[in-house]
């Protein structure tokens, strides 16, 4: 029989007991949407938790400091350098290097200074940091009352809420978009000291002349800022150098500015050329690219740090949760089958003569058998087709209700089920093909059947 | 398949010492038992016998519909025990129509849906079948009927349309099975008039099994006997 002849007698077929294969159909749509519900669920949760992860800014990160630096912390760590003082300084050939690495997307000093913000002749004491561009993304900045930095180069600040409170108690938010003054400490070079060349005998550092080998002094400057916005949490989750801080610039200004650091004092005593950084905060675009980006940053001699790549545990996770999801969902889908296939059994029951008839005017085994498996599959795909459509109210649902409880506690709402497009042609695919499984065996009992005895049925 | 040719032409149907034999609990049914018979092409021949003679299974027998449980039965020179059960499908949709005594008409279409079905498992083209359906309803006069259901028509009318669809894919063999069993005398004479007719027309063979002998002999060019599944004897119209 034709495709289209097929088609057509099935659907007349499955018309002819509305009631019965109707409701075998809703069955079918309310196992196909729980499984639906469920699953998306999985999925939005799991993109839920990545969002919050990545928000957290601290899982795409590889934070870069010189062997040269920082030894004796780490016993194991000291003895894999062999020469520590021959290890490779972190200076702005090696951030360019570094920028250029696959999958890197911002390399960036990490600038933690202290200052002063004059207002009215007061004058309030907080910790100055130097954000990328980056930051917008992370969570703290969710809750951003004004804007970002318009760029990474201009004279704005963000304030965190609790030093704007200091700033102006009564109504912190008036500081959005008036100046301020902040106070910091200039690092200045000085001039190489005749007197102090012969100790540096020896010519390794000696290339000398920029003056910046030789040592710095601290001169107090003032700086206007425009403070564009107010952040009520601390970025990072308060975990990283940058994240402590009340006032916070945009990186390059903080470079620009020459702001003096603690970690200068290190780099004065370790003399060699030009500018080096104490640590380098290296953005990956992805926390599963984060090994291999500190697999190369520690090729090139440097030690590294991140937080180990939490993304990867949690899809294992997600990976155990979506099948118990599915598992519960596909309980209701399994029921489902039992009714096509008690359906289809009482369909061959009743219409043995009809089949008799069939086989009697020309129809083959084949083609008795091929019209049942067809009745099971549009059963499963209209079947299919419905659940989506219910799933998708199920999960609208979950999300108006999560939303409303959220913002009961003061929280913003966030979608909690989120239903993929590829689920909805594999949730589809999956009930027609657990449809035709079910059909198998009473589609094989219709076509066995002998029509002599059933058309001796009167 | 075996082509074996009788002593003058190839007989239209040939049956060769068939047996079909039934267990029925601990005894065995002989519901055919060694029936040796032969079928000239155009021949209209009725089967006849009492209940239980066997005449219906020995139909069922050369219609494809059942199998043999020795012997062979040849039709075209083709030997319906040696098929598969899908050449025998194929034999049944192309060689054969049927006409039973109870319509079996399916309720839920329409009488040119009927009439349409067994082209439909003959995979015709629908506009060709739309056309054949008609003209094989008006050839029984029920042109104007077409989107009838069953139900609406008098059995008369259902046997009709139950000619109309045997018709449908031009067989060679009309198999009748009772025909007018569930008619009465006039429709039955009618419907039978409408068989002979068709069958001289088409240049068909037609069977037909009957208890009605008065009836067989009016229409029927030859007679076949059954009683216990054994052939009794035969007779040609006078």
């Amino acid at each position: 029989m034709k495709t289209y002849d097929l088609l057509d007698l099935a659907v007349r077929n499955l018309r002819q007991s509305k009631l019965r294969n109707g409701l075998t159909t809703v069955g079918i749509a309310v196992g196909v949407a729980s499984l639906v519900a469920m699953l998306s669920l999985g999925v939005g949760l799991q993109q839920l938790a990545t969002r919050r992860l990545a928000g957290s800014g601290l899982f795409d990160t590889v934070f870069v400091t010189s062997r040269q630096d920082y030894r004796g912390f780490d016993k194991e760590d000291d003895a894999k350098t062999t020469n520590p003082e021959k290890a490779p300084v972190l200076d702005e050939a090696a951030r360019t290097k570094i920028t250029q690495l696959p999958n890197v997307t911002e390399v960036e000093p990490e600038i933690r200074v202290m200052g002063e913000i004059v207002t009215a002749g007061e004058t309030h004491f907080g910790f100055v940091t130097g954000l990328p561009m980056s930051a917008r993304e992370n969570e703290a900045f969710e809750n951003l009352k004004g804007k970002f930095f318009s760029s990474d180069n201009a004279d704005e600040a963000i304030l965190l809420t609790d030093f704007a409170k200091e700033l102006n108690p009564k109504n912190p938010s008036e500081l959005i978009g008036q100046d301020i003054t902040l106070r910091y400490g200039e690092r200045q070079a000085l001039a190489q000291d005749s007197s102090d060349r012969p100790q540096m005998s020896g010519g390794e550092s000696g290339a000398g002349g920029s003056g910046d080998d030789y040592g710095f002094s601290v001169v107090r400057k003032m700086q206007k800022l425009r403070v564009v916005g107010l952040i009520e949490q601390e970025p990072y989750g308060g975990m990283r150098t940058v994240s402590r801080g009340r006032i916070f610039l945009p990186v390059r200004t903080t470079e620009r500015l020459n702001m003096a650091q603690f970690t200068d004092m290190r780099s004065s005593l370790r003399g060699g050329s030009g500018k080096t950084y104490m640590t380098l905060t290296v953005r990956v675009k992805d926390p599963a690219k984060v090994q291999a980006v500190q697999d190369a940053v520690t090729q090139m001699g440097y030690r590294t740090f991140s937080v180990l790549d939490a993304t990867k545990s949690l899809r294992r996770f997600f990976t155990v949760l979506d099948l118990f999801l599915g598992i519960f969902g596909s309980l209701a889908l399994a029921v489902a089958t039992l009714a096509i296939i008690n359906t289809l059994v009482m369909a061959v029951l009743e219409r043995r003569r009809e089949i008799g008839v069939m086989k009697a005017i020309g129809a083959s085994d084949g083609d008795v058998k091929k019209l049942f498996f067809t009745e099971a599959g549009a059963m499963g795909f209209f079947g299919g087709v419905l659940g989506i459509a219910l799933g998708f109210a199920i999960g609208k649902a979950i999300n108006i209700g999560t939303g409303i409880y959220l913002q009961r506690r003061q929280l913003p709402a966030e979608p909690v089920w989120i239903m993929p497009v590829w689920l909805i042609g594999a949730a589809i695919l999956f009930s027609v093909v657990v449809s035709l499984l079910a059909g198998l065996y009473p589609a094989s009992r219709a076509a066995k059947l002998d029509p002599v005895q059933t058309l001796k049925y009167e | 398949m075996s082509v074996r040719q009788s002593s003058s032409s190839i007989a239209a149907v040939r049956t060769e010492n068939v047996t079909r034999h039934y267990p029925m609990g601990e005894s065995l049914i002989k519901a055919v038992d060694g029936v040796s018979i032969s079928i000239e092409p155009g021949e209209f021949v009725a089967l006849l016998g009492q209940s239980g003679s066997g005449k219906s299974t020995l139909l069922n027998l050369i219609a494809g519909l059942d199998r043999p449980t020795s012997g062979s039965v040849l039709v075209q020179g083709r030997d319906l025990a040696q098929m598969s059960s899908l050449e025998l499908a194929q034999y049944r949709r192309n060689v054969v129509g049927m006409v039973f005594q109870s319509f079996h008409l399916i309720p839920s279409m329409t009488i040119v849906e009927n009439v349409e079905l067994p082209m439909r498992f003959a995979e015709i083209d629908r506009t060709e079948r739309m056309q054949r359906s008609r003209e094989s309803l008006e050839r029984v006069g029920l042109g104007h009927r077409l989107d009838h259901r069953p139900s609406q028509l008098s059995g008369g009318e259902q046997q009709r349309v139950s000619l109309a669809r045997a018709l449908a894919n031009r067989p060679a063999l009309l198999m009748a099975d009772e025909p007018t069993g569930n008619l009465d005398s006039r429709t039955g004479e009618d419907i039978l008039n409408l068989i002979r007719d068709v069958s001289l027309s088409m240049g068909m063979t037609v069977v037909m099994v009957t208890h009605e002998r008065a009836l067989a002999e009016r229409f029927a060019q030859r007679f076949i006997y059954l009683a216990d599944g054994k052939l009794a004897s035969e007779g040609v119209r006078a």
